[in-house]
């Protein structure tokens, strides 16, 4: 039957699009519903276009820095638009690119909007939300809305920004990524409210391009999931590069006039106004679990996430749900990671549920931030004795040659069992360093091979090595 | 090239054994069939057969050697025409101390491939070139699968490196377990932190959960913890209650560390509950007399058989676990296996403890099959002369302490038994019959029940009906 199939996904981004492909080399007939953009948030308004307007604010920055490097760069500037479409067309050719590989590992995609009617059974509806603009062209071969039948259907719906109410974003002066990610022109300045990641890449990226920038956030401390230390490293450099921060503090209230933003911010002792050009609300994110069917055939949700076993399966017999719609950390690595358990457990293989605590996270601002496993507070707070090692980038002969001597790699280890508890580090490409840590941390390693592995000199990469001896004391070149 | 000797698997289960004697001295002519040496396991000393013919060029591991893991290079034989003198044992073979390459055989640049790689063997070596020196290469159920060099789901016993992560390596280490007796559930049979933590918390060397299955199941809220098992004492601990030089020190053999081991298993994981029960033996004791009465002599006189009570109770048993199907079951972790057939197991106590042979298809067998099986099978046990297929299967098991005079007791089960039956002595007992005191003959059983196979209604079922057959014993000979 050509409505029938393995397994189908809804969602065709970073979660569902893996699923998909891994479903389709298991053997599986499988199919991906998606109404507006295959690769999702992630590749067309998250992870990758905010990695190109970064690297051009990294450029721009490099350039008005030419002289620290023995260089001359008259006449500097930037055309936003330039920018902004370069980010585009990144999104776009990597778009593109998803569509061909599941053409590749025949996927049929079907265009629309789908709703589980009964366990077994979607039904695909034409597109209701109207869809972000630029959009990139419709795939070629599409499949036509109708009633598809599947054996298994995994729900990959992804999340959308989380609104504060009161403080709703109208796409104008209140932004979500969705319009910061493509500015007309540069505001002259800028509230940022919330400084996770999405918040704090923003303001990097709009504090480069010379915009004034301010960040509120509610939490004691910025990045609020990172080790304090490092959080309040990064707070350092922001500040340092001109950004204003407020934490501890809550917008409370926001007026809108013709071409700018008055928001009432409370820290708790005072209560001040900051007007600027434009908002960014990126106050988090929230599961895309409506209008799906879900509560019809009796999945079980609870605050806002379905409730999985880890393997993806819920409480209803061949539905699954994978990534940002079954629960926090919602990053693209755990999705994509989610739907191949996922799938690999439909197919009875010998999976495992995610170590979540292993998952990394990165921060591309500048400088960029990155990390694994427990901060030091955590590691405490779960009753490990830790030990503590830091190495900061000064003592690094890569960092100085590189210009980048700020930076510093923090490890912590069970004093017990010289087990890897956490790393966090910021500075230069420091998301490009932590999966060394990752794959550590995965084979279960202890201080003792980190010790005694060799790290290719010179690279920043020796930073954490030395942190590693840092711990046990070892450490040579500080 | 010299054929390498390795330390065989004389069961599937078996990790290690003592390498108790050398039958054949170095420089000695070897041929097929030839017994070269003598194997200790948990239970049993087993001969070690030669496959091929040569000269014994060098004894790698010195006899009197203690667990010597399976798969480990023991011995060489000098192929024809090869010089046994120029034959060395590669620096890496373990245990013992190799001695270096001589010069000769280093001096050979046109083999390389001289020095043989145990390693290399035990993963997907020449699949003839070891395992078949054991005489015991099948296990009941077929060929062994540590004995099929790429047998998968073996990888404990595929070498002698055991597979750990240097994490569950240092805890285990720290808690005094032996790495090699932990089940692992990382990639590829490796043992990794959480296997050595359930390890710990007691009944770790159990086999993984099995493998997700394909069919979408119910998501549990979340896995229940497991029980938490007291620790029992370390011998530190236990010598420091009592005097030194009170006590004399004996140090576990094969045989009491996996009684232990079992046992401990048995009472902590088995859900034990006890069935007791009074039958009268006067028809069995008739009954047994004439039968005994009409065998016949052999030519020293002898009588051809002499049947005891236990040979009864194990045909009965037997009987009853036909009649009674559902309890002739056993716990899979996952799943109950029926059986077809009744195999019995024989507790046979021995010098410094006990084994129990089973008596398969015992349903099947002559009260003169199963007695003259039960005394070549007690005698060969108290030789340690049984083969591990022997004491390996059943469903359930007899422990008679009855010539001991012990009225009742209860038996503890032998996993994956689903029980054990416990008999008491034969004795005069007055009892109320027809409300008239009458002496009779009568024994008290106990049947032990892993209830999670053999609940209380279907434990009495099977016990009622093993009384109805020793009550009227000639049910036993139709």
């Amino acid at each position: 039957m050509a409505n029938q199939y393995d397994i189908i996904v809804i969602g065709g981004g970073p979660g569902g699009y893996v699923a998909a492909i891994r479903a389709a080399q298991l053997g599986f007939k499988t199919a991906v519903v998606e109404r507006e953009h295959l690769g999702g948030i992630c590749l067309n308004w998250g992870c990758i276009p905010t990695k190109a307007l970064l690297r051009s604010a990294e450029i721009y920055h490099y350039m008005e820095h030419a002289k620290d490097y023995g260089l001359s760069a008259q006449g500097i500037g930037f055309d936003a638009a330039a920018i902004v479409q370069r980010s585009r067309g990144v999104s776009g050719r990597l778009n593109g690119g998803v569509g061909m590989l599941l053409k590749k590992n025949k996927v049929d995609v079907i265009w629309g909007e789908a709703a589980i009617s009964k366990p077994g059974e979607v039904v695909v509806t034409a597109p209701k939300k109207p869809a972000m603009q630029p959009q990139n062209p419709v795939p070629k071969g599409v499949l036509e809305p109708g009633t598809y039948a599947a054996k298994h259907i995994i729900v990959a719906t992804g999340a959308r920004p989380r609104a504060l109410p009161g403080i709703e974003p109208d796409g104008k002066l209140i932004w979500t990524y969705f319009e910061a990610m493509v500015p007309p022109a540069m505001p002259k300045s800028l509230i940022v409210m919330g400084s996770g990641a999405i918040g704090i890449e923003f303001a990097s990226f709009y504090r480069t391009m010379g915009v004034d920038v301010t960040v509120v956030e509610v939490m004691p401390q910025i990045l609020p999931v990172e080790d304090a230390e490092i959080a309040g490293l990064a707070r350092k450099r922001f500040e340092k590069q001109g950004m204003k921060i407020l934490t501890g503090a809550k917008v409370t209230k926001v007026e809108k006039g013709a071409n700018s933003i008055t928001a009432t911010i409370d820290d708790g002792k005072t209560t001040q106004t900051i007007t600027a050009e434009r908002m960014i609300s990126a106050v988090g994110v929230v599961g895309n679990i409506e209008n799906l069917g879900l509560e019809k055939v009796g999945v079980k949700i609870e605050r806002g996430i379905v409730v999985t076993d880890g393997l993806g399966r819920t409480n209803v017999p061949g539905i699954y749900a994978i990534g940002d719609v079954a629960g926090p950390p919602m990053l693209a690595h755990k999705a994509e990671h989610e739907g191949v358990i996922c799938v690999e457990t439909i197919k009875g293989m010998h999976t495992h549920a995610m170590d979540k605590a292993k998952i990394p996270g990165c921060t591309y601002c500048n400088p960029q931030v990155a990390s694994v496993g427990l901060t030091e507070a955590k590691a405490k707070e779960q009753g490990f004795d830790v030990r503590v090692g830091r190495f900061p980038f000064i003592g690094n002969g890569k960092a100085i040659a590189l210009g980048e001597p700020e930076g510093l790699v923090k490890t912590i280890f069970d004093k017990k069992t010289g087990q890897l508890l956490g790393a966090h580090m910021i500075g230069a490409e420091v998301t490009e360093l932590i999966q060394g840590y990752v794959i550590a941390m995965n084979l279960e390693t202890t201080e003792e091979e980190l010790i005694h592995a060799v790290f290719p000199h010179p690279t920043l990469s020796e930073t954490m090595h030395e942190s590693v001896m840092d711990a046990y004391g070892r450490v040579i070149h500080i | 090239m010299p054929i390498n000797i390795l330390m065989p698997a004389l069961s599937p289960t078996m990790e290690k054994g003592n390498l108790a004697k050398w039958l054949k001295k170095e420089g000695d002519s070897v041929k097929s069939g030839d017994v070269i040496a003598e194997i200790e396991t948990d239970k049993a000393t087993m001969e070690v057969e030669a496959v091929d013919e040569g000269i014994l060029a060098k004894i790698v591991v010195p006899e009197g050697t203690a667990d010597v893991p399976v798969n480990e290079l023991i011995a060489l034989i000098a192929a024809e025409g090869e010089d046994p003198k120029s034959v060395t044992a590669p620096a890496s073979g373990g245990g013992a101390a190799a001695p270096a390459p001589k010069a000769e055989a280093a001096a050979a640049p046109a083999a390389p491939a001289a020095a043989p790689q145990p390693q290399a063997n035990t993963v997907q070596g020449d699949p003839n070139a070891h395992m078949s020196y054991a005489r015991v290469d099948q296990a009941p159920e077929g060929p062994a699968t540590a004995a099929k060099p790429n047998g998968a789901g073996q990888p404990q016993a595929s070498g002698n490196r055991v597979f750990a992560s240097p994490l569950a390596k240092r805890i285990a280490r720290e808690a005094g377990v032996d790495i090699a007796s932990i089940q692992g559930s990382g990639p590829h049979g490796r043992v990794v932190e959480k296997d050595v933590r359930a390890a710990l918390q007691g009944g770790g060397t159990k086999p993984a959960a099995a493998p997700a299955t394909a069919a979408p199941t119910p998501a549990p809220a979340g896995k229940p913890a497991a029980p938490q098992l007291a620790q029992s004492m370390g011998a530190d601990q236990v010598k420091a209650m009592f005097e030194a030089g009170s006590y004399e020190e004996v140090p576990l053999d094969g045989m009491r560390k996996t009684i232990a081991k079992r046992l401990v298993e048995s009472k902590q994981t088995v859900p034990h509950f006890y069935l007791s029960l009074d039958c009268e033996l006067d028809a069995l004791m008739a009954l047994r007399e004439q039968i005994n009465a009409a065998a016949g002599k052999d030519k020293d006189g002898k009588p051809a058989y002499k049947l005891s009570v236990n040979d009864f109770v194990i045909k009965a048993l037997a009987i009853a676990l036909q009649r009674v199907p559902a309890a002739n079951a056993v716990w899979a972790e996952d799943r109950i296996l029926k059986m077809k057939h009744s195999d019995v197991g024989v507790a046979v106590a021995i010098e410094g403890g006990l084994f129990t042979p089973v008596v398969r298809k015992a349903e099947q067998k002559t009260l003169t099959a199963i007695s003259a099986e039960v005394k070549d099978m007690a005698g060969r046990a108290r030789n340690r002369r049984l083969k591990p297929e022997e004491y390996t299967g059943g469903s359930t098991a007899v422990s008679n302490l009855g010539m001991y005079g012990i009225k009742d007791f209860q038996a503890v089960i032998n996993p994956p038994h689903g029980t054990i039956l416990a008999v008491g002595a034969g004795e005069q007992r007055v009892v109320v019959k027809n409300g008239a005191p009458a002496v009779v003959q009568a024994m008290t059983v106990t049947l032990s029940c892993d209830h999670r196979v053999v609940d209380g209604a279907l434990g009495a079922e099977l016990l009622a009906a093993f009384k109805q057959l020793i009550e009227s014993p000639m049910g036993m000979l139709v």
